[in-house]
């Protein structure tokens, strides 16, 4: 067999393999898209909308639930990115020299991979327990200390994809560190920032072991953050062990809920991402 | 571990030849231009410059003056040190935590290696333009401005002729005024460096250092940029360091040659280019290596 031949059929079996292994993923993925679009548009309706969780045997909606969740999700977000993007910006532009920034590059990976429901303990015990009740509150610390590590990982990742040589220009005009960082560095790496925080909602909201043991969860309408308050997850997490069919139903409404906000937020990154580079 | 350590007859130069001549030669060297340079006062006097990338060392006691309101070349092939001298005149060196220089060099009389030394205010009065064109992602305009907004606090009137007067110094008016409101980077490789040669100027400084500024650009677009120096050179006292030893030929009035991180030789840069003093300088010149 000569090497031509011979490199053809090494090709052709890695191709087949390769793609043999991206459809075998496809697959499954297809399959549970299939399956929660299946069992839940049919209970897509204006009441989900409208109306609040209701009790079993009764008409409802997730109402409660949707706006808990954004109300969470947006304090989670809005405490966890200015401390994410300021600790990333620390690693990537002021940091460089210290010994700190590798320390605190190390910690910060592992805080991205802790499993959620140790956060949740771990809020849980600092301030459910003092407070002496569940609240919102603790819920949106909860997801904001989810959120810190993704955010931090990528403004450092981005904007360490920004030449050294703009730093350098900039610099070299006179241009004090932290004006070359918010002005320039910051400029030329927005939409990457932008993507961090959007990856950041999109990995939060899903989240239900860190709201289990800190907002809980609350049948009724509610927005006072110092209450424990309604939220999808742990709607969904509740209503599809229940034994009550139209509870069910509502579960597998608000899991496509949720499946098709994230998907929305990841494309919403991809295309603030592309459309930048491509302007650029 | 010390680069230079390892084989001190070949690693250094001037070793080469003996000692005795060596001490001849070096002050020499180290004078500017003999005749023509002596008219102008130095701007920048550079003595015992030592430089440190970590452990290696990229600059061995450089001594040179650099005249005012003249065009200097450094020359040297690839890692001579002629990049590294260049950037310690502004301190651009030290966004980085492992290089260091030590020694003496006078802008106007003031060590500006001095830890009193203000960086900013340094920079602001030495601009420099880098090899690869490195527009801020921003409008033209506020290409040119950002600079000047640092220092000055200019009403709009003031500012748009501030912009304009750069461009026009840059020879990029012509062509981009009716686009200022235009991303920087849209523009050509060429332009884009002339832009950055203007962001530079409009700051008004008193030297220019210019980092091979015409090696990632089109024949034409050269051209254009060493025309430019030309005429810049009433106005500033201007550094470039460039590879292209026909470019040093054509734009500088003096010619330093570096190898290996030494000074080998400073003159006026007919004298090297036409008698060096060096068998070196001239084996380097004439494409004997390097």
């Amino acid at each position: 067999m000569n090497l031509y031949t011979r490199r053809r059929l090494i090709n052709g079996f890695n191709l087949t393999v390769s793609v043999l292994a991206t459809v075998f993923g496809l697959f499954w993925l297809v399959w549970l898209l299939w399956t929660l679009l299946s069992n839940g548009l049919p209970w897509i309706n204006a009441d989900i909308f409208t109306k609040i969780t209701p009790p079993p045997g009764s008409e409802g909606g997730l109402i409660n639930a949707i706006v808990g969740s954004v109300i969470m999700t947006g304090v989670g977000v809005l405490v966890g990115t200015p401390v994410g993007i300021l600790a990333g910006t620390y690693l990537s532009e002021f940091g460089r020299a210290s010994r700190i920034a590798p320390v605190v590059r190390f910690v910060n990976d592992i805080l991205l991979s802790a499993p959620s429901i140790i956060i949740g303990v771990f809020i849980y015990e600092v301030i459910v327990v003092s407070m002496g009740h569940f609240s919102a509150l603790a819920g949106s610390l909860a997801l904001a200390l989810i959120v810190i590590p993704v955010v931090v990982r990528t403004t450092e990742d981005m904007l360490r994809l920004v030449p050294d040589t703009m730093r350098e220009a900039a610099a070299a005009l006179g241009a004090p560190q932290w004006k070359v960082v918010t002005t320039i560095v910051y400029r030329a790496a927005r939409a990457g920032i932008l993507t961090g925080v959007l990856l950041g909602v999109a990995r939060i909201s899903g989240e239900t072991a860190p709201l289990l043991f800190t907002a809980l969860n609350n049948q009724f309408w509610s927005t006072n953050l110092n209450q424990p308050m309604a939220n999808l997850p742990v709607v969904i997490f509740q209503f599809a062990m229940s034994p009550y069919e139209d509870w069910q139903h509502l579960a597998w409404a608000g899991a496509l809920l949720i499946t098709f906000s994230i998907l929305v937020l990841n494309i919403l990154a991809r295309v603030f991402l592309r459309g930048h580079r491509s302007s650029s | 571990m010390n680069a230079s350590s390892g084989m001190p007859t070949a690693q250094n130069p001037s070793a080469r030849m003996p000692a005795s001549k060596r001490a001849d030669l070096r002050p020499s060297t180290q004078r500017p231009g003999g005749g023509s340079g002596a008219a102008n006062a130095p701007k920048l006097t550079v003595s015992g410059l030592d430089f440190h990338y970590g452990k290696y060392q990229a600059l061995k006691q450089i001594s040179l003056k650099i005249p005012e309101k003249q065009v200097t070349a450094f020359i040297g092939p690839s890692g001579c040190g002629k990049s590294t001298l260049l950037r310690v005149f502004n301190r651009i060196y030290e966004l980085y935590p492992d290089q260091r220089a030590s020694g003496e060099v006078l802008l106007d009389g003031a060590n500006i290696l001095d830890k009193q030394q203000d960086l900013n205010k340094l920079r602001a009065k030495i601009g420099m333009v880098f090899q690869k064109p490195t527009p801020f992602p921003m409008s033209i305009y506020d290409n040119i401005a950002f600079g000047v907004r640092l220092y000055e606090r200019l009403p709009r009137p003031d500012m748009d002729e501030r912009v304009e007067w750069a461009l026009k110094k840059a020879a990029l008016w012509d062509e981009i005024k009716d686009k200022l409101k235009q991303v920087g980077t849209q523009l050509s490789g060429g332009q884009q460096q002339r832009l950055c040669i203007a962001r530079a100027i409009a700051v008004k400084p008193a030297v220019m250092l210019l980092d091979e500024p015409a090696s990632a650009l089109d024949p034409i677009s050269t051209l254009k940029i060493e025309e430019l120096i030309n005429e810049l050179k009433d106005e500033y006292t201007i550094v470039i360091v460039t590879h292209n030893m026909q470019q040093a030929a054509r734009v500088s009035d003096f010619t330093a040659f570096l190898y290996l991180g030494e000074l080998i030789e400073f003159n006026d840069t007919n004298t090297i280019f036409t008698t060096p003093h060096l068998k070196q300088t001239e084996d380097y010149i004439t494409g004997r290596y390097g």
